[in-house]
């Protein structure tokens, strides 16, 4: 209690110390910590320049000879490694972010507390100035931990593969033997004048906008349609028949879709051997032709995603209340205009921000196109097959081709599109209105 | 009079009708959707229990069952089915462990603080969250092969960990926000510091969301084989769901009935609990992602 009585004290103007500037304690923050002890801060003025001296003895060398090395890249081949030579370049940038925001946080520190000062606070002991920071220090350490993994794990090589986006990385000028070089935007720009670069790249992009618009629109179609089905009153055992059409959601993907490229084998697949022969006399090439690939992996993704949205709907029909239908049916309506006019606006507001997330989880949909045949089959004239998506195309040149920097470019064009669709979805979202305030 | 009531009785006799056959109709429709749901999972267990390893020959019908793929993956020497399950146990654990403890430290850390920075670093999540890690392999291969991470499940276990905080911890700030913030107040005139508030009033009252990331996080290695494949080189460092498909990879006819009993022996228990905890799943995923 002693302490608040003169926290009280400390707070009347009387003490008020009009001399006390901000502008000069921020000035004197130029150097770090002789702000805060301008402002009689002396156990933290000195810490804080203890640390900033010491940071910067330490990383100074690292930081120079990091940026120097993101610019040449390395001087002798078989030596030097360009690889690292970026990593430690990414690093050395990420440092001096640090420095930088640590660096404006002690001069508006010092200005701050100056201004208080002038305005009649004094600081407290040296417990009480303790528990203060802690106070405040207490969520950065709690965010610390998973923020640093976050910049080395995720955003590490996010920047990393950015920038391999602009040099010459491929099977042939590969480190440590050779030296990489910047080419600036040599790789995008062969993306779209070399001719097999250009119809591969076109016809990956138009085939990757399709499947994620057929594939997902399918099994959002299905899901709805079969929601309907269930949720009519006059159906019994309505709980075991909603946990059997939600079973393909249930069972790891990877398995299923090994097992239906199994089914669909050209050779020996069931579908073949037993429902198409039978029926048609004939066989369908499901992996040889690329027609037929492509209908058979929409056909398995409707499979794998329609019971997620279907589990969805059905709980959202659940809860739209009969007075709707009822006053729609008083009206004389159809069942049409019933779907057109109440079940369907219900369901689209309640799940929409959740079906688009279904667009962009296809659009990157990797394990179904690898794991159905590996993007096949081979299209002539082009270096990706013929199910080939963007993310997949990215893997067969990363490690089949050995072409890196491409695959980097066209990571960076795929991670441009998603981060625009997210961009709009991140509008919609309820989380970004409700932290839109402060 | 009664020409008026037999008439409005005809009509009610075929109503009924109508309705009988509509209902008969979805009947129908759901059979077929059984019979397309279950065909292929049906066909999987089938070929597990069959011996001969061939497509060709394998049968479907129950005469001629036996065990005897089971068997060869516990106890044939020459199965690495074991090994797997015990890397994927390991990398499931740690996984689970280190996730859930960071997710609800910066989960608290946002939800109940406003500190400097805050907006910027929910910004920063959001953003994350939406680019999956795999975008950034070419990055992770060379990364990791220049650090000598490569073929390493501590590879691994890092690069699951980072790529789940963002979305995780979105999952559990929105559930701690729904906790009313007097609770912690209260406590806090109580006299009780950071910690004890964080471990002794938000923690157990976090716990249906946590175990939620916790069950989730541990069975994702259990059924993801992108980065295993991009990381793990050597068959003795495979997590199980690599190692499965590498019976198929490798010679796809000769090994399929044992990729189909090691499927089976993983797909039962993870469905089993997808179909309990559907509830949970799917209205707290809704949230962020979706399962993939």
């Amino acid at each position: 209690m002693p302490t608040d009585k003169k926290n009280q004290k400390n707070k009347r103007p009387v003490n008020a110390d009009l001399d006390h500037s901000p502008k000069k304690a921020m000035l004197l923050s130029i150097i770090p910590g002789m702000g805060q002890i301008y402002n009689k801060r002396w156990l933290k003025g000195a810490l804080i320049f203890i640390l900033f001296a010491a940071f910067t003895v330490m990383m100074f060398e690292f930081i120079a000879s990091g940026l120097q090395g993101l610019i040449t890249l390395g001087t002798e081949p078989r030596v030097d490694d360009s690889r690292v030579f970026l990593i430690e370049g990414i690093l050395a940038i990420i440092f001096t972010v640090f420095y930088g925001v640590f660096y404006t946080f002690n001069l508006q520190d010092a200005k701050k507390e100056a201004q208080k000062i002038r305005d009649g606070w004094r600081p407290g002991g040296v417990m009480e100035n303790f528990r203060n920071s802690w106070d405040t220090g207490f969520p950065y350490a709690l965010i610390g931990p998973g923020f640093m993994l976050l910049i080395f794990v995720v955003i590490l090589p996010l920047l990393f593969m950015a920038l391999l986006a602009f040099t010459n990385y491929n099977l042939y000028n590969a480190p440590p033997r050779n030296i990489l070089q910047w080419v600036g935007f040599e790789n995008f720009v062969r993306l779209v004048t070399i001719a097999e670069w250009r119809t591969t790249f076109f016809s990956v992009l138009s085939w990757t906008l399709t499947w994620t618009f057929v594939a997902t629109t399918l099994s959002i179609g299905l899901a709805m349609f079969l929601a309907i089905l269930t949720n009519d009153k006059r159906l019994k055992g309505t709980r075991i028949i909603r946990t059997i059409l939600i079973l393909p959601w249930a069972v790891p993907g990877f398995v299923t879709i090994i097992i239906f490229s199994a089914l669909f084998n050209d050779n020996f697949g069931a579908i073949n051997t037993d429902i198409i022969q039978p029926l048609f006399n004939t066989s369908i090439p499901w992996m040889s032709n690329v027609m037929w690939s492509r209908i058979a992996i929409i056909m398995i993704q409707v499979w794998l995603g329609f019971p997620y949205v279907y589990a969805l709907f059905s709980g959202v029909l659940k809860g739209i209340s009969d007075d709707w239908y009822e006053a729609a049916d008083m009206d004389g309506a159809t069942r049409w205009q019933k779907f057109k006019e109440i079940t369907f606006p219900h369901l689209m507001f309640a799940t929409g921000p959740i079906l688009l997330t279904q667009y962009t989880f296809n659009f990157n949909n990797f394990n179904i196109i690898y794991l159905f045949n590996e993007g096949g089959p081979a299209v002539r004239g082009q270096n990706a097959g013929g199910t080939d998506i963007l993310i997949s195309w990215v893997y067969g040149l990363t490690f089949t081709n050995s072409q890196y920097s491409m695959a980097a470019a066209i990571s960076l064009i795929l991670g441009l599109i998603v981060a625009t669709f997210a961009f709009f979805q991140f509008r919609r979202s309820r989380s970004f209105k409700e932290e839109g305030n402060y | 009079m009664s020409k008026i009531f037999e008439r409005m009785q005809k009509r009610q006799f075929t109503r009924k009708q109508k309705s009988k056959l509509e209902v008969a109709l979805i009947y129908l429709i759901l059979a077929v959707m059984f019979l397309i749901i279950f065909y292929p999972l049906f066909w999987a267990f089938a070929i597990s229990m069959n011996t001969t390893s061939n497509l060709y020959t394998a049968s479907l019908s129950p005469e001629n069952w036996s065990l005897d793929n089971y068997v060869w993956l516990f106890t044939n020497p020459r199965s690495d089915y074991l090994l797997w399950y015990r890397n994927t146990l390991f990398v499931s654990t740690i996984v689970t462990v280190v996730t859930t403890l960071l997710v609800s430290f910066t989960a608290y850390a946002f939800s109940r603080y406003r500190f400097r920075g805050r907006t910027y670093g929910l910004y920063a999540f959001l953003l994350l969250q939406m680019f999956p890690v795999l975008m950034a392999m070419v990055a992770l291969y060379i990364l990791l092969n220049t650090i000598g991470l490569l073929d390493n499940l501590w590879g691994l276990i890092l690069i699951y960990i980072g790529g789940n905080i963002p979305m995780n911890a979105f999952l559990v700030k929105g559930y701690l926000d729904t906790l009313p913030k007097s609770l912690d107040e209260s406590a806090k005139m109580d006299g009780a510091g950071h910690f004890r508030i964080f471990f002794q009033i938000l923690l157990p009252l976090a716990k249906p969301i946590l175990s939620v990331v916790a069950l989730f996080n541990f069975m994702a290695p259990f059924m993801d084989f992108i980065l295993p494949r991009i990381v793990l080189r050597s068959p003795e460092n495979f997590t199980l769901a690599l190692g499965l498909y590498n019976f198929v990879n490798a010679q796809f006819s000769n090994n399929f009935s044992r990729f189909a009993a090691g499927a089976v022996l993983i797909a039962i228990p993870i469905a089993t609990v997808y179909l309990l905890l559907q509830k949970y799943l799917i209205s707290g995923l809704a949230a962020g992602a979706t399962k993939g």
